[in-house]
């Protein structure tokens, strides 16, 4: 096939592109370099939009010992100890084929984790998908929830927390983010960094196939309605090849005889080679006719861009071949020997005794192209004036019920139960509570995981939207008693070749980074999925950020449920009254405008590290942050959690009672502690100038509202739990 | 006491049954699926997981992996062998224990704590256990157990039903029935006794901090039964 500029074009590059290319390499690719370039050049693999961006966010901390820029980031729990995690978009595939796309999410994030050395030791995910109403959100949640089910459970990696989102801008581009903890001794860390001349470079798993041409350069465009004709883009899932792979790795890793190790995932065997070449600042020179391959007569093209799931590359110490052979043939997994180390500097493929490509390695990275992409500022918007008679007329209970039905609220146990969430005996948190919680097996230390979004907050101003999502992030793992170590944030987002799209990422970014920054709650890993996008229309800004955290003793874990009766509540943070983009004001109020909860990161911080300590010292009994749905809301869940009511009682402001109950003011907790220990905590919130509310004390099982309005818990947990499965079952 | 875990390629509650049963007291090994000889054992269990990927049927190709020859040989002699979960499907598979596993009722994969009635506490699994009802732990696509009308008298009259799906009242009835199986069977013996499949995880349930402690209840008394 001849290349020219309407080739390159097709290939999803732009006319200056394709220029660059050519002055790169000095004369014409041929096809096998096009798409090697295409793959190595589009959105998904070289950041071009968001590389500038990305590299104001803080990365560093005492704890963090590998930051972005390897397969996952890596921090240090003590003891020798190495948690590795990451979290990543697999969006596109997913709306094209659910069952496929959201498995090869979790297997792909599993991979990147195992590649460091780390077995993977926890799942997490969060999914957004369109209004429950329009036609297709049904069938791709259950697609999407048993793809998911299907790869973790199969691997026998225990699924222990996420987030599930209804709203219309995910129609026609639902959301599927993956991420993965591994554990691993901090002195046996694999990189993918080759070093060494004529080392070995080997391929590892399954077979190469004609699955996923082009799956990284489908993820970097919007979509149209010739979408069903990207199916074949989407690879297929092989869990139980994964798990042989993943244990076959172990084992080889527990020698010494890795240089480098790289998953292939988006762009397979191209981005795997250049990126170990690329850092190992060194030349890889394949022989394609020894990549095994599933089907008959796959050309070189195939080969190099397929993204069959489930192979690694590895550089091997020369001379170790035979050795680590055996282990892979013990676990009937393919391994071939299929090119060497250089020092040219260059990417060299054979086929057929030909050379089919030859480019040097850094016009594919370095060189790659990097845009400041025009974006507009968000103004902060105008506060709503919500008429007090308006609320009048509204019954709490009634509006409470309501609430705790609403899709974004209700139970998810519908989801949780079909993934294995209790496999490898150490998952003492389960789903539905703030944090997954998992043991480090056979230590008293547990780590602790959430995944968060707040899509409505960023969509009404990126950057205090950006900030609120760490802040939830680092308020749900206090919540459990962790200590906040770390994020990792998936940036799901719209085209950014549009100025509004591209400064609410802009914005976005800017606010995560500010509260990552105060709260000492770094970056170590993530990724970037723009083109969340079907014609002119995206979804609303999405970040997703995935907060790791550390229990030193796992026995001083805190759950939500109320523990015992006649013990008193109360909540943490100031409760200014603020209703708008509140779950309230979009849905019952349906009041879409206004600015979302000011963040102050001085409280958020002041906060939850004085509740953390109140924790260590034993004096709380549980614990459960005040998110969407406002005090009454958690207050709810907490009640249906442990099976017991409450008294409660709004204490004297200036605001009235929907609006003290209903808001969603940041930086709050609701607690529950001993009538005995009441004296104690307070002077501990007091010396630390810590606003709390006495809200009231727990009963058998009745709702309470200043003594006058009633409602069993039963009946909430009704409006609670019902929601989910009767819509799936219709 | 001595037991052996078979890990099969795609086993993954392997190292879970081999924690639980080292905490209860047993010198356990791990046993390659491609091995063909059992090490000295007076119990061998085949653990959960995803034995060759449940491809072709679940369990069905681990039931003619070289080891399953031993397995067999051991528990035709009178070994006891408990297959849990997937361990379960590769027993029907060889035909120990009769009847078949099919797709839960509701196509769905569970995972949940559920309560199960003890039918039968003649046999080393479950002499001397006080309790009438245990809480344990569920994990499965499919644990929709399934025979005919003819073995299911057959299994009645030999009182072969282990276990039944219930409430915490230990009432049976369909609407504590989690998968569909019939007349609520989470799990069965051989005529004997000396063999036992179950759909439920005991080895989840060995800590207070983890689901319940009732698989703590199973695993000590079977050590002390076996002694």
């Amino acid at each position: 096939m001849i290349v020219n500029e309407q080739v390159a074009i097709d290939h999803g590059l732009k006319k200056d592109e394709y220029a660059k290319i050519c002055e790169l390499l000095k004369r014409t690719p041929n096809i096998t370099e096009l798409g090697i370039f295409s793959a190595m050049w589009n959105e998904h693999c070289s950041y071009k939009s968001s590389r500038l961006h990305l590299k104001k966010l803080p990365t560093k901390g005492k704890q963090v010992i590998q930051g972005p820029g390897e397969n996952a980031g890596v921090v240090d729990i003590g003891d020798n100890d190495a948690i590795v995690f990451k979290i990543e978009s697999h969006n596109h595939p997913s709306f094209i084929e659910p069952y496929q796309g959201a498995a090869t999410g979790v297997g792909g994030i599993m991979r990147d984790v195992f590649t460091m050395g780390a077995r993977p030791i926890a799942n997490l995910n969060s999914i957004h998908f369109g209004s429950p109403q329009h036609k297709k959100t049904k069938n791709l949640l259950r697609g999407v929830v048993h793809g998911i089910g299907g790869y973790g459970n199969c691997m026998g990696v225990p699924t222990i927390a996420g987030q599930t989102n209804f709203d219309s801008s995910y129609n026609g581009n639902i959301l599927v983010n993956a991420m993965t903890l591994g554990l691993v001794k901090k002195d046996k860390i694999f990189y993918s960094k080759a070093a060494g001349l004529n080392k070995p470079v080997i391929y590892v798993g399954s077979k190469t196939g004609r699955d996923g041409i082009h799956g990284a350069s489908m993820a970097s465009a919007s979509f149209d309605e010739k979408i069903e004709e990207k199916k074949p883009t989407v690879q297929v899932g092989d869990p139980f090849t994964e798990k042989l792979l993943l244990e076959a790795c172990l084992e080889l890793m527990a020698g010494d005889s890795i240089i480098a190790i790289q998953d292939m995932g988006a762009a397979g065997l191209t981005s795997s080679s250049i990126e170990m070449a690329s850092k190992g600042n060194l030349g890889i020179e394949i022989n394609l006719n020894k990549v095994p391959c599933r089907e008959a007569k796959m050309t070189p093209y195939e080969i190099m861009l397929s993204e069959s799931q489930e192979r690694m590359l590895i550089v091997l110490e020369s001379g170790k071949e035979e050795q680590a052979k055996k282990i892979f043939d013990k676990w009937n997994l393919d391994f071939a020997v299929i090119g060497k180390t250089t020092k040219s500097k260059k990417i060299e493929l054979f086929f057929d005794n030909e050379q089919v490509a030859d480019i040097p390695v850094n016009t594919l990275v370095e060189n790659s192209p990097m845009y400041d992409r025009k974006w507009k500022k968000v103004k902060l918007p105008k506060k709503n004036k919500i008429k007090k008679e308006n609320l009048k007329n509204l019954k709490i209970t009634d509006v409470l019920k309501k609430i705790l039905a609403n899709p974004n609220v209700c139970s998810k146990e519908w989801i949780w139960q079909q993934y294995d969430h209790t496999v490898m005996g150490d998952t003492i948190q389960k789903p539905g509570g703030d944090s997954g919680v998992v043991r480090v097996h056979g230590t008293n230390k547990a780590v602790a995981a959430s995944v968060d979004s707040s899509a409505v907050y960023c969509w009404a101003h990126p950057l205090t939207g950006g900030k609120q999502v760490v802040c939830e992030s680092f308020r749900n793992l206090i919540s459990v008693g962790a200590k906040p170590v770390a994020i990792t944030n998936c940036l799901n987002f719209g085209s950014p070749e549009n100025e509004e799209n591209m400064g609410e990422f802009v914005e976005c970014v800017q606010g995560i980074g500010e509260a990552a920054k105060y709260l000492k709650f770094p970056v170590v890993s993530g990724n970037v999925s723009f083109y969340n996008q079907t014609k002119d229309e995206g979804i609303k800004p999405t970040p997703s950020i995935g907060g790791v955290g550390l229990i030193k003793d796992y026995k001083k874990m805190i759950t939500m449920d109320f523990k015992e009766i006649d013990n008193i509540v109360l909540v943490i943070g100031k409760t200014e009254g603020h209703i708008d983009q509140s779950l309230f004001a979009r849905n019952i109020l349906d009041e879409k405008n206004g600015p979302p909860p000011e963040i102050n990161l001085f409280n958020e911080k002041n906060n939850g590290e004085t509740l953390l300590k109140l924790i260590d010292d034993g004096h709380i009994k549980s614990a459960h942050d005040v998110s969407i749905g406002g005090i009454i809301t958690a207050v709810s869940k907490m009640c249906i959690k442990g099976n017991k009511g409450i008294n409660l009682k709004k204490p004297k402001y200036l605001i009235n009672e929907i609006e003290y109950f209903f808001a969603e003011d940041q930086g709050r907790y609701v607690i529950e502690v001993k009538k005995d220990n009441l004296k104690k905590v307070t002077d501990v919130l007091n010396k630390n100038a810590v606003h709390f509310d006495e809200l009231g004390t727990i009963n058998e099982d009745q709702l309470f509202i200043n003594d006058k309005t009633k409602v069993s818990i039963d009946e909430l947990r009704t409006s609670n739990t019902n929601w989910l499965t009767n819509y799936m079952s219709k | 006491m001595k037991s052996s875990v078979i890990t099969f390629p795609g086993s993954n509650c392997d190292r879970d049954m081999d924690v639980a049963l080292k905490k209860f007291g047993f010198k356990n090994k791990m046993v390659w699926h491609n091995d063909v000889e059992l090490p000295k054992s007076d119990l061998v269990v085949l653990p959960g997981g995803f034995s060759y990927g449940d491809y072709l049927r679940c369990g069905s190709m681990a039931s003619k992996s070289k080891i399953m020859k031993s397995v067999i040989n051991f528990a035709n002699s009178g070994g006891m062998v408990m297959g849990i979960c997937n361990g379960f499907q590769i027993l029907v598979e060889t035909g120990l224990v009769p009847g078949v596993l099919l797709r839960n009722k509701y196509l769905e994969f569970i995972c949940k704590n559920v309560f199960v009635k003890i039918k039968n506490k003649q046999n080393t699994y479950f002499k001397n256990i006080d309790n009438e009802v245990l809480e344990f732990h569920i994990a499965h696509n499919e644990g929709n157990y399934f025979c005919t009308k003819d073995q299911l008298k057959e299994i009645e009259d030999n009182e072969q039903v282990a276990i039944n799906y219930c409430n915490k009242d230990g009432k049976t009835e369909e609407q504590f029935n989690p998968n569909g199986s019939i007349e609520n069977i989470a799990g069965i013996f051989n005529k004997e006794k000396n063999i036992l499949g179950m759909m439920p995880h005991p080895e989840r349930m060995i800590d207070s901090s983890l689901s319940g402690e009732d698989g703590s209840l199973f695993f000590n008394n079977l050590i002390n039964n076996l002694k």
